[in-house]
């Protein structure tokens, strides 16, 4: 009698198991206009540039659900499928070991371009292009110099700028805070933007910035810990270029303004606030992924794809900036002195430090 | 003779086998709820492992580290113990190895094996340091093995990110030539796949496995305080020190498996936020190859092998990787749950003998 | 058939397992009120038959009638519902939990999902005195004796209202006195009107307790008789199937030079309690040395100092005047100790080696069985083989798991390991432990055969009738001390029982007959 409990348990676990598990998973890898039957009668007519380019792209670990860089990517490729018919298709890498061989597939799909996310890539990247000259290549986040592979870099030190004038003049407390991912140039150049952006509208601030790192674009935990230790410090806004450990970041504000203390956190690469709410999310600095990966991927439908170049956007290309949500909790006033700042950074009258 | 037939009996192969259909068909299943042709994708990821020189390759890297970490688990599972620490002593392995072959600079002849023999050695002690801790104060080595997982993932970070960075990087400097062990010709003629002497060095180690536990006395120390620690005390034998001396042969196995990573594939190490896991992957190996040399292999064959493929199912049906992850746990969950397995071939089993019964009746 | 006065009756069991059948067309009848005892050697299928009719097993053929209606017992439970307890010889109870959880554990007196202590507490007490069987409801099962647990186990089937208990091996655990109790305890109940069923080898316990017997042998029923119509040695004949001798041949013997000398010996136990206290002997080569005592006075401690199991912290051991105190297991057998351990699953044997592997058990690192860190598995089985012919010991083969053996057949192949290793000093604790009648005798023979051959032989043993037979000398073991010895050749259970007890007149007595 109990054997049979016992069985029947094992097989209503391995049920759930399998079923919960594939209706987590209901989204498709590809996107093809052709597939669904409207839109593929709709589409010859409503558009005239249909394509029959394939692009793909690589993930890194985080994954195309990981809320930040892999997910902004499949977004443009997705928008990129609806208005131009091309296919498009992603990978996922489950460890750095991965990379290569996703990289590898869709060249040997004969993929017409082939897009690495982040940084991690840089290495695979290099020997798959070098090994394929014939194909194309698109890298975010890194350089890579070679005639085949198009590298798009953002300047997150002027759109860091624009956060620290934000964070400069609403600060209450005179007291700021950073919170950095892993000590590298790329947080770096955040830092050292929000710093500058910071000093140029309220000096005595930027004098006493706290600053921690992490050590870790993963673990929400340490985030926590580093905005618990600012905020009883007196800090009262934080900006966080710390992935997936600034979730810990927001958590802690929304904690302490559970318990009605005024405190914000300025968030990073998108607009935060639509995950984490506006009660605690201040505005944020939006590195433009998205718009980079869509327009990469539309110059080659184009025909106008550069190839051996390092693009960086910046201000002027907004690449990066402050998200229109931003207007909800920064007021008006600030956002003129943004804009103003934003003007001298494009006509050249300011230069914001890299590191 | 006998070990061999213990070893291999028939039912420590049919039940795998059951396993790995019926994992199949949960697979199968999971797709055709999710809307995917089963048929299709189960055909593009054998494509996938075999349709070029280059995928095949790579589904060889791919499947070596899992062989290494697999002997490691089923070594100290065999002596009676439960190393969950493999991943720490991969890590350190890899390491030892990138210390060395990025430092030192000597002929190949010297760098290679020394890089190999030093990081074995790391992931070795490694693994000692819990046995230790078990033979002296008694932590129990699931706990000790699996804190000194993160111990090891953060003094390699920290060893990689402070002594041998390379400039402006998330990675140390390149590991020497002279200490890499890539096959050119071999990784040329498979389309650049990275191919590496460690495959070789996996299949020896399998065997070494198999002469170390039932070919020498160390072995037969080893297996009888696995199976009875109490009988081996009382044949005189030091439990304590067998305890550590298992410890550091497993670890030395996953530690040879991080060596080859190094050396063999990325030529670097990175600092990494979190492990790859071939340590974790290596306890479900050791459990679908039953713990038994060869079992261990098939076992590292399909797990690698199923997870290199997974792309092509993504490739050829759409279908996303995570059926794939169901598809392994399935198989997975199936032989870890024997009497499940059993069950379901009970049926057949009786069916099968009533069969012989009845015809042997009407025969009459 | 009177069914009035039947209370189980079982017709025509038949029981297959592959490879063997365990019940042949077994009959059996067991009338109310009375104690009828099962006999039979290990393996002959009494556990199979009572397993029936506890509903664990299914016969293939056969019939089972409890208290005149034909059932079918297909579990536990329903055994349960129809009156039926079983007292297993390992007993099944939560260590933490106390008397009364433990007994009223699956029936629970409760109340909204709360147990109602002071109710079990109650119930279990009324239970206790109604049947004599004296546990206090409160206490810990960890912190009880061994008899009291078999007491917890008793009332746990009085408990669900059980009328026909089945006892399996009752008294293998029990000392001594908890033996007299337990029969005490058996005859109330048969007075209370319960039906009893005892699973035994054991003749005194049939002859002093059984109203009737029924013997069986490989499966089938010999025969079915009352006690008052027989004797020990005409069972036995039934039991075993042929004449079987009791008495050990076993001549006067001037023993030799001392072999092995204890001094003081003391260890500290896990608790900081003093297991051992100062323990001083010497045994004789050709002599047999018995330790008596009730389990768990420090006998297994002070095999373990001697074989180097364990680290003492006082005294000295030395064996043929080398000083062999707190060495290795290895150091001391290869001085020429061997060592048949009390419990051979536990120490003795692993039993998923071979028969072949665990015959180098000690002596696997000798050069014999290969160089350069190899084994020879030649000279391994050569060894094996030699042994299984020299000591008859029956399987499936030197390659088959020693699990696959049955007990005596495992003692055996530890017997011939350790004699194999010519030693000068032999321990042998509790030899025949589990063992059936005709491995008895052939323990017995073998040890009084190393005795005569000049070796010095330190025998530990619960069973009185083992000592007074193979021992020359008697020591007899309390907390940890030794109380002083007994005359081995005039036997006397009364002052021996005082002595194991602790009672310190009782050795005045003895040194005053000498």
């Amino acid at each position: 009698m109990k054997k049979q409990v016992g069985l029947m348990l094992m097989i209503i676990l391995a049920l759930t198991f399998v079923l919960s598990a594939c209706g987590s998973k209901s989204h498709d890898n590809t996107n093809n206009s052709n597939k669904g039957g409207n839109e593929g009668a709709a589409s010859p007519g409503t558009s005239g540039a249909t394509s029959k380019l394939k692009i793909g792209m690589a993930t890194d670990v985080g994954g195309v659900n990981d809320k930040s860089f892999n997910q902004s990517a499949w977004e443009a490729l997705k928008k990129v499928t609806a208005d131009t018919g091309a296919e498009t298709k992603y990978l996922e890498s489950k460890g750095d070991a991965d990379m290569e061989p996703n990289l590898k597939a869709f060249v040997s799909e004969k993929y017409d371009l082939t897009w690495g996310i982040g940084f991690l890539f840089t290495d695979a990247m290099t020997k798959v292009a070098t090994e394929n000259p014939n194909s194309k290549f698109a890298l975010i986040d890194a350089e890579v110099d070679l005639p085949n592979v198009e590298s798009v870099s953002f300047a997150e030190n002027e759109g860091s700028f624009l956060v620290g004038v934000v964070a400069g003049l609403m600060t209450k407390t005179n007291k700021i805070g950073f919170v950095g991912g892993m000590e590298i140039p790329v947080i770096k150049k955040f830092e050292a933007g929000f710093k500058a952006g910071v000093e140029a509208v309220n000096p005595e601030a930027a004098k006493s910035m706290k600053i921690n790192y992490v050590g870790d674009f993963s673990k929400p935990d340490l985030g926590k810990q580093a905005a618990a230790t600012m905020y009883d410090a007196g800090v009262d806004i934080i900006f966080h270029a710390s992935g997936a450990s600034g979730n810990g970041v927001f958590n802690e504000a929304k904690s302490r303004k559970d318990a009605g203390k005024d405190v914000w956190v300025i968030g990073v690469d998108k607009d935060q606030s639509l995950e984490f709410g506006d009660e605690i999310t201040l505005t944020s600095m939006m590195k433009g992924v998205e718009t980079a990966v869509y327009k990469v991927s539309t110059d080659l439908i184009n025909g106008t794809w550069q190839g051996g170049k390092v693009v960086t956007l910046g201000l002027k290309d907004n690449g990066v900036g402050l998200p229109e949500t931003s207007t909800k909790n920064v007021p008006a006033d600030v956002l003129a002195k943004v804009e103003e700042y934003k003007q001298k950074i494009i006509s050249g009258e300011i230069t914001v430090p890299v590191k | 003779m006998n070990t061999m037939r213990k070893i291999f009996d028939k039912s420590s192969f049919l039940v795998p086998l059951v396993a790995i259909i019926l994992g199949l068909i949960c697979g199968a299943l999971a797709m055709l709820a999710g809307g995917y042709d089963p048929w299709m994708a189960y055909t593009a990821l054998v494509k996938k492992l075999f349709g070029s020189p280059y995928d095949i390759g790579e589904a060889i890297r791919a499947i070596t580290p899992l062989i290494f970490t697999g002997i490691a688990v089923a070594f100290a599972f065999r002596t009676g113990l439960f190393n969950i620490g493999a991943d720490g002593q991969f890590l350190m392995g890899m390491t030892g190895a990138t210390i060395v072959g990025v430092t030192l600079d000597l002929p190949w002849y010297i760098h290679a094996p020394l890089a190999i023999i030093v990081g074995g050695l790391f992931g070795g002690l490694w693994a000692a340091l819990a046995g230790y801790l078990k033979a002296a104060r008694g932590v129990n080595e699931v706990i000790s093995s699996i804190m000194l997982n993160w111990i090891a993932l953060f003094l390699s970070n920290y060893i990689v990110g402070t002594y041998l960075v390379m400039e402006g990087q998330q990675k140390s400097k390149p590991v020497h030539e002279s200490a890499l062990v890539s096959i050119k010709w071999l990784s040329e003629s498979m389309g650049n796949a990275r191919m590496h002497w460690g495959t070789l060095i996996a299949l020896i180690g399998v065997v070494v496995f198999y002469v170390i536990l039932w070919r020498t006395k160390k072995g037969y120390e080893l297996r009888a305080v696995g199976l009875n620690p109490n009988a081996a005390l009382y044949a005189g034998m030091n439990v304590n020190r067998t305890i550590i001396t298992s410890m550091f042969i497993s670890g030395v196995f996953a530690g040879l498996g991080g060596v080859f990573e190094i050396l063999g594939v990325f030529g670097y190490q990175t600092v990494m936020a979190a492990s790859w896991g071939y340590g974790f992957d290596g306890i479900a190996v050791a459990l679908l190859g039953g713990n038994t040399p060869i079992g261990v292999f098939l076992g590292a064959v399909l797990f690698g092998g199923l997870s290199y493929g997974s792309a092509g199912m993504s490739f050829g049906a759409n279908v996303p990787p995570e059926i794939v992850r169901i598809v392994i746990g399935s198989i997975i969950f199936f032989v870890a749950s024997h009497g499940l397995v059993k069950f379901f071939l009970k049926p057949f089993m009786a069916r099968r003998s009533n069969k012989g019964k009845s015809e042997g009746g009407s025969a009459l | 058939m009177d069914r009035s006065t039947t209370a189980v009756e079982l017709k025509g069991i038949t029981k297959r397992f592959p490879g063997l059948v365990a019940n042949d067309n077994i009959n059996f009848e067991l009338k109310k009120g009375e104690i009828h005892a099962l006999l039979g050697e290990n393996g002959a299928g009494k556990s199979t038959l009572m397993n029936i009719l506890f509903g664990l097993y299914q016969p293939e053929e056969g019939e089972i009638w409890v208290n005149g209606k034909k059932t079918v017992i297909d579990g536990a439970g329903k055994a349960i519902e129809l009156g039926i307890g079983m007292v297993h010889q390992h007993f099944k109870l939560v260590q933490p939990f106390t008397v009364a959880e433990n007994i009223v554990l699956g029936n629970e007196p409760s109340k909204f999902g709360f147990l109602k202590y002071r109710k079990a507490n109650q119930r279990v007490r009324d239970l206790s005195e109604r049947y004599g069987l004296k546990v206090d409801p409160q206490m810990r099962i960890q912190d009880i004796t061994v008899g009291m647990q078999q007491r917890v186990e008793i009332l746990k089937t009085l408990y669900r209202g059980a009328d026909i208990l089945i006892f399996d091996e009752p008294t293998a655990v029990l000392t001594v006195q908890e033996i007299e109790e337990l029969i005490e305890i058996l005859r109330n109940l048969a007075a209370e009107g319960k039906s009893i069923i005892l699973i035994t080898h054991k003749l005194k316990e049939v002859m002093a307790l059984a109203d009737s017997v029924t013997v069986i042998r490989r499966g089938k029923v010999i025969r079915t008789l009352p006690t008052s119509e027989t004797n020990e040695r005409h069972l036995a004949e039934l039991m075993v199937g042929r004449d079987v001798t009791f008495e050990v041949e076993k001549s006067k013997k001037e023993p030799g030079d001392v072999v092995l000398s204890v001094d003081s010996l003391r260890m500290k136990g896990d608790q900081g309690k003093q297991v051992l206290d100062g323990i001083s002997f010497d045994v004789r080569a050709g002599e047999i040395l018995g330790i008596a005592g009730v389990d768990g006075n420090g006998q297994s401690e002070l095999i373990y100092a001697i074989t180097g199991m364990r680290g003492v912290n006082g005294g000295s051991v030395k064996l043929n005047g080398k000083d062999i105190t707190n060495r290795t297991p290895r150091e001391v057998s290869l001085a020429g100790i061997s060592h048949i351990p009390e419990d051979r699953h536990k120490h003795g044997l692993v039993l998923d080696f071979t028969l072949s592997e665990n015959m180098i058990l000690g002596s696997y690192f000798d050069p014999q069985f290969g160089k350069n860190g190899f084994i020879d598995f030649k000279a391994m089985d050569t060894l094996a083989d030699k042994l299984v012919n020299e000591f008859d010991v029956r399987g499936s083969g030197i390659h088959a798991k020693a699990r696959s053996l049955s007990g005596g057949n495992q003692q055996k192949a530890i017997i011939a390991r350790e004699l194999w290793k010519n030693p000068d000093l032999l321990i042998a604790v509790q030899p025949t432990r589990g063992l059936d009648i005709g491995a008895i005798e052939y323990v017995h023979k073998r040890l009084v055969e190393a005795r005569n051959e000049g070796k010095a032989i330190l025998l530990v043993s619960f069973e009185l009738d083992e000592l007074y037979s193979l021992s020359d000398r008697i020591a007899v073991m309390y907390e940890g001390r030794l109380m002083g010895e007994v005359d081995a050749d005039h036997r006397d259970d009364q002052q021996l029982g005082m002595m194991m007890a602790g009672d310190a007149s009782a050795v005045a007595a003895t040194e005053g007959r000498k």
